[in-house]
């Protein structure tokens, strides 16, 4: 549905909005500040949201800065994102018992939170994260259970980034900074000469329900206008050519160029650990000391690992060479075969985490510019 | 991951070479779905982990794998008595074009433990016989001792209606067959090319040399089949480990054409 007609919430107001969210019901998620760093945490209070700070990333730096305002969303996020949520890092797919005749009964897992959950505070990037992540669970021929589990009755509160990060990229990938779907709220963060406020619009039909009781004074012709003119004022921290991508790297997937990366990265998954779409998970089998319990689980794991390639007889992927065009590759060529979709949402996080600060979108254009081998 | 594993009981463990053995499972209840020649299970020997094997055979409620011991599961498996129970998840995956193969000469090449996915498909073919052209089986095993299913290749060497070929990379004091890589057969078989359908499993070497071999005979790309192995976790295309380029073995595979593998088999490290 289009974006319903926006409201006014005064800037002291917001937890009017989370606390809606929890009376109906839902497990409220948010940013908030831990060790100087962005996570995504339960948020009780509005208060909790990281005000007046905003971040200051560059390739394999990040630094949360005061503003010098009341500013909540200024700040973008950090290395954790909603997909600890969606897609755990380690949950148990199953439990096996053996009985003294040798015979197994397996059991399937039960969701660990019977609440259904809310996201208070999703760019644009991440928005578009949880679609790819949709695209890999929920639409497949067999939909994950462990992931609609936790997916299905998922309230989306989408903001808008006023402010986005030195290694920020969303415009290029075309999933921000301003959002039209995928959301059931949309927030937007205004500080102008009209006060320090917020717009909030409904983008589903439950989204409208929820905002109805509220009786939020409607938002004005110049709170719209300040609303597109403070997307279109973003400025992006990278940039990504985009046209014609996919085709340029496949061509050039046997260059001499991913040994030049190679000498530079060290293999830590960082990457992959912190990406919103990275999928790619492995399986732990354990048991107990008598042998009668087993447990399978599910843990996030990375193509940057020498195990992850391996088939009897030698890893494939051996090089890291293949390992970083494996992850490049996958990120900005072949999701499109796979997902009709782009890997990479342009949040960034892969060049602020890096260790040696590797970047996306610099080693995307150099490759680019090889000649095809 | 979809469903958890469904237990199902050893009925019979055959030993076929040192390090091969094969394992049939009871499914008489039918509660996996019906397999197709080509698809592979996901086998868990309690407690040690979970590996994509393939079916070597099947009929009404029998479900027959056949491994090679290479690590903890296959091992394990191999270890397995009549009467334990295993975790079985399954069929998955792309089986072999056997309605494509139809009226036409069929060219089925193993090598080593790759004959074990290309049995069911033989046994798809002889059990309509009538339905298909000449049919060559060209097997490589690494030494005669090593050959699977022997008694079956005596019965499929014995039909009149059947080329097979098998050839050893080294042989002992009794061999008296062919000695050297299966490619070298290759140039000795006759088929219309027009009209066959390869089918190939074996080291990836292998197949990229016979691949190559049979396209230059004649035999459209899109007609060569072969199955490829790659590590799996999940078997349903969301844990990310079987991609070969765009591709997800286990769920547009194991069985590709060459048409549509040719360029990615040429690429180191893919």
């Amino acid at each position: 549905m289009d974006v319903g007609a926006a409201y006014r919430v005064p800037a002291t107001e917001l937890n009017v909005l989370v606390a809606a969210l929890d009376d109906a019901g839902y497990a409220v998620w948010g940013p908030t500040i831990r060790n100087e760093a962005v996570v995504v945490d339960r948020l009780d209070d509005a208060a909790n949201l990281p005000h007046g700070r905003r971040t200051v990333q560059a390739g394999g730096r990040y630094r949360l800065d005061a503003t010098g305002d009341a500013r909540v969303f200024a700040c973008v996020h950090g290395a954790d994102s909603w997909k600890r949520l969606l897609h755990p890092p380690k949950v148990r797919l199953w439990r096996c018992t053996r009985d003294a005749d040798g015979a197994l009964d397996f059991a399937g897992d039960e969701p660990a939170e019977p609440r259904p959950m809310a996201f208070f505070g999703v760019r644009g990037c991440d928005l578009a994260a949880i679609r790819r992540l949709d695209d890999v669970f929920d639409r497949a021929a067999a939909p994950d259970p462990v992931y609609e589990a936790r997916r299905n009755g998922l309230f989306v509160v989408a903001v808008e980034c006023a402010e986005p990060g030195g290694t920020c990229f969303c415009a290029s990938m075309g999933t921000g900074p301003q959002v039209e779907r995928g959301f059931d709220w949309r927030l937007t963060e205004l500080d102008d000469a009209d006060g320090h406020r917020f717009l909030v619009g409904a983008g589903s039909a439950l989204g409208a329900e929820l905002l109805a009781p509220l009786a939020l004074a409607p938002a004005t012709a110049a709170d719209e206008t300040a609303r597109r003119r403070q997307g279109e004022g973003a400025v992006m921290g990278r940039a990504l050519d985009t046209a014609g991508l996919g085709e340029a790297l496949v061509a050039r997937r046997e260059s001499g160029y991913f040994e030049q990366v190679a000498e530079r990265c060290l293999g830590c998954t960082n990457c992959t650990m912190v990406c919103p779409t990275c999928f790619c998970t492995t399986v732990e089998d354990t048991s107990d000391l008598a042998g009668t319990t087993a447990e399978q689980h599910r843990l996030w794991d990375s193509c940057f690992t020498l195990g992850f390639s391996y088939v009897n007889g030698g890893t494939v992927r051996e090089g890291g060479p293949a390992r970083y065009r494996q992850w490049l590759l996958h990120k900005l060529a072949t999701w499109w075969d796979q997902f009709d979709a782009c890997g990479c949402v342009g949040c960034g996080r892969c060049i602020t985490w890096c260790p040696v600060g590797i970047d996306i979108t610099a080693e995307a254009a150099a490759l680019r510019a090889e000649p095809v081998p | 991951m979809t469903a958890p594993p469904l237990p199902l009981t050893v009925r019979e463990v055959v030993g076929e070479t040192a390090e091969a053995s094969t394992i049939v499972l009871d499914d008489e209840r039918g509660g996996l779905a019906e397999p197709v020649p080509g698809q592979f299970n996901m086998l868990y020997p309690f407690a040690v982990g979970e590996a994509a094997i393939s079916l070597s055979a099947f009929d009404a409620g029998r479900l027959t794998h056949t491994v090679r011991a290479v690590g903890p599961v296959s091992e394990a498996l191999r270890r397995l008595e009549p009467g334990a129970q295993v975790g079985v998840r399954g069929p998955f995956g792309r089986g072999w074009p056997m309605r494509r193969a139809r009226g036409r000469d069929v060219v089925l090449v193993a090598g080593g433990i790759g004959l074990a996915p290309l049995r069911p498909a033989i046994h798809a073919v002889l059990a309509e016989r009538e339905a298909f052209g000449r049919v060559l089986i060209l097997y490589g095993a690494r030494s005669p001792a090593d050959r699977l299913f022997i008694a079956e290749l005596e019965s499929w060497d014995a039909r009149d209606d059947v080329d097979l070929a098998v050839t050893v990379d080294y042989a002992d004091g009794g061999w008296r067959g062919r000695v050297g890589f299966v490619t070298a057969l290759l140039p000795h078989i006759r088929f219309d090319p027009d009209h066959t359908i390869a089918m190939m499993c074996g080291p990836e070497a292998m197949m990229r040399a016979v691949a190559s071999k049979l396209t230059a005979r004649g035999v459209p790309a899109s007609d060569v089949h072969l199955s490829m192995e790659r590590n799996m976790k999940c078997a349903v295309g969301t844990c990310g480990h079987c991609q070969f380029g765009p591709l997800f073995v286990c769920k547009d595979g194991p069985v590709f054409t060459y048409a549509e593998i040719e360029q990615l088999l040429a690429v180191r490290e893919i």
